[in-house]
């Protein structure tokens, strides 16, 4: 097992340029990234064919880490970036990492529209439900009523469910994950990126350095075991009513559907156009 | 459909040219967002692009825009979108990126008035400024003028090889009234202008050090997908693009960025002369202001007044060795423009009192007239 692990981490990661990392010891980010090589190991894509675009946070920190074609753009814009890389060359694999804030505050209409969009893209949003690198500001997906540095008298919005909005905006297939459950994270990175599709993948992560500590949560060993606690199948959460599923955490596959895909869409236009003008060319 | 090189005279208005010079100079990607006065650039390019190969995209935004259009030309593409005032606030963010991560790219900005929501559908030049400076933190950028339909296909076409040749971002102005003039215009063969495209590394790839320093200044380009895997950050990065804070990799990054331009001022910095080589005094104009500069010269010449003019091509870097030794001989120099004086600030500070600077300003969302300018003339 150790040697396999070795085997990977010398394969995908930039191990002799880039670590020691910037997370905290303890941070759910490297238990992404883990499931991350693995399954696209698991893909078979080689390293040239992955384009690994990150926003901007400690989740877009990621990219740096993996020795792949990585583009670490600006705050909340992966998605766009991502989009023109796709369409310039749509051969290559594009995988996107962002976190709450990047991709549902300042990244929030960019997400909305590739998923209407359908791309065909992998969007990994890891959930940690606060701005963790600037130190615990409040995110759109801080709950109702916690605590955080912007919110020293308790917080008084709602927040989003990035899975739910991904279903809604009309994302080809959607999962949730938790950075707990590391085989069934492991399974949705891999049905993620083979999905033929715009596709999201919501893991929820901890953050004990801020969220954790300014909520007395405790540290990541207690948080993960929330995780575990709150954490519901998508199966089960079918036989449960509304109000047990309260403060639940659904994980697995939310939706998985064949929609047309961008990418094969234009071609069809470029036929069109090119019957109708003739090539330069 | 344009055919190049059929000789025919084509009757366009800017906008249309500006999608010309860009299939010309071999731009297979556009994102962009509507808005007056650029639209017709997205319209003419959605119908246009998928005919040869190429990909339209109208996205939710102008930041989407700008973003989409720096993932384009990592994958290999020569990429631009275009846009008006409102629309080029919102790109400055990912213009930054554009600029530090050394990505090809070009952005037409058709100025119409300001600030705000301003004059939509009227003229104006306020935006000089903001090119040269809109972004964040130190950059070096260059920006283009273009006066007439001819300038809109020539200077797109110069824009793109200037982005490809420095990587860099390259924003050419246009405005309402370039954009929406109908002129003649006989777009040239293939083959007839330059193209040039970006030099790519043809080393082993563990051999590519991506921002590696060389004697242009300007490193060779890996692009997504060909085998050179590197990094591309807008943090300030070492020369394998890996993020850095250390002072002796910052300030040789931030310094090369500069010294790409700054060498290479004599390609980069255009001017058009007419009549300065035995001007007494001296119109200095740029984008459509300059016809009426021109109009008006040749009323002064008429009158016996040895008038000359300086027409901007290039206004960012500002082209100050070309302008100095007029500077030091004429007797004065006019430099209207439609706003409240933004080059004539530069005019001023490379004049350093050798002659003296008149302007003209104008700000109502009209053209400023020949015989506006000639009055002015007169009297320097």
């Amino acid at each position: 097992m150790t040697a396999e692990v070795t085997k990977l981490i010398h394969k995908y990661l930039r191990h002799e340029k880039k670590f020691p990392h910037v997370w905290c010891p303890g941070c759910g980010n490297g238990i992404v990234l883990g499931a991350l090589i693995r399954a696209i190991d698991r893909t078979g894509f080689t390293k040239d064919e992955i384009v690994l675009v990150s926003g901007i946070g400690c989740a877009g920190r990621m990219s740096v880490y993996a020795d792949f074609n990585t583009l670490h753009t600006t705050h909340g814009r992966a998605l766009t970036f991502a989009t023109g890389v796709k369409l310039a060359n749509p051969k290559l694999q594009v995988i996107v990492v962002m976190g709450d804030g990047d991709a549902t505050a300042i990244g929030g209409n960019h997400f909305i529209h590739a998923a209407r969009r359908n791309l065909n893209l992998t969007a990994i949003i890891i959930n940690n439900n606060i701005y963790g690198m600037t130190g615990g500001q409040y995110s759109p997906t801080t709950p109702y009523g916690a605590w955080a540095t912007t919110a020293p008298y308790g917080h008084i919005e709602h927040a989003f469910s990035i899975a739910e909005m991904a279903v809604t905006a009309g994302a080809a297939w959607v999962g949730r994950g938790t950075v707990y459950h590391a085989t069934l994270l492991d399974q949705l990175m891999e049905a993620a990126i083979l999905k033929r599709g715009f596709a999201v993948v919501e893991v929820i992560s901890h953050c004990h350095t801020q969220y954790g500590l300014k909520n007395k949560l405790g540290g990541p060993v207690e948080m993960m075991q929330r995780q575990k606690d709150l954490a519901v199948k998508v199966e089960k959460a079918k036989t449960m009513t509304e109000e047990e599923l309260k403060d639940k955490i659904t994980i697995g596959t939310l939706v998985d559907r064949d929609l047309p895909i961008y990418t094969q869409e234009y071609r069809k236009i470029r036929e069109a156009a090119q019957a109708a003008l003739g090539g330069e060319n | 459909m344009a055919d190049y090189g059929d000789g025919k005279p084509r009757l366009l208005q800017g906008n249309e040219a500006v999608v010309e010079g860009a299939l010309y100079a071999g731009c297979r990607f556009f994102a962009g967002y509507p808005i007056t006065p650029a639209t017709e650039i997205s319209e003419v390019m959605s119908y246009r692009l998928p005919a040869v190969g190429g990909t339209f995209i109208q996205m939710e935004d102008e930041i989407a825009s700008m973003g989409a259009v720096i993932g384009a030309s990592l994958a290999g593409a020569k990429a631009m979108t275009a846009t008006s005032g409102p629309g080029f606030s919102l790109m400055q963010e990912n213009l930054g990126f554009g600029c530090v991560a050394e990505v090809p790219l070009v952005i037409v900005n058709v100025m119409r008035g300001g600030p705000s929501t301003g004059l939509p559908t009227q003229v104006s030049q306020g935006d000089v400024m903001q090119a040269r400076w809109g972004t964040h933190g130190d950059h070096p950028i260059i920006v283009l003028a273009a006066a007439t339909t001819w300038d809109c296909f020539i200077l797109t076409v110069k824009a793109f090889n200037l982005a490809e040749k420095y990587r860099t971002p390259v924003i050419l102005l246009s405005d309402e009234v370039v954009a929406h003039t109908r002129e003649k215009i006989v777009l040239p063969p293939p083959g007839a202008l330059e193209v040039v495209e970006r030099v790519r590394p043809s080393m082993p790839p563990e051999w590519y050090v991506p921002y590696e320093d060389n004697a242009r200044g300007v490193p060779e380009m890996g692009i997504f997908g060909d085998g050179y895997r590197y990094h591309v950050t807008g943090l300030i990065h070492d020369v394998h693009g890996f993020p850095t804070e250390r002072p002796d990799e910052i300030v040789p990054f931030l310094n090369r960025l500069f010294r790409k331009i700054t060498q290479h001022f004599a390609d980069i910095q255009m001017v058009e002369e007419e009549l300065t080589e035995d001007a007494e005094v001296l119109v200095i104009a740029y984008g459509s202001v300059s016809r009426s500069a021109k109009r008006a010269v040749t009323e002064a010449r008429q009158r016996g007044i040895k008038a000359g003019l300086i027409k901007l091509v290039t206004l960012w870097p500002f082209p100050r060795k070309i302008l100095e030794p007029l500077l030091a001989r004429v007797r004065g120099v006019l430099v209207p423009e439609l706003n409240m004086g933004q080059m004539s600030r530069e005019v001023k500070r490379v004049n350093q009192g050798m002659t003296r600077v008149e302007t003209l300003n104008r700000i109502d969302g009209n053209l400023i007239t020949p015989g506006e300018i000639f009055e002015k003339l007169v009297k320097l």
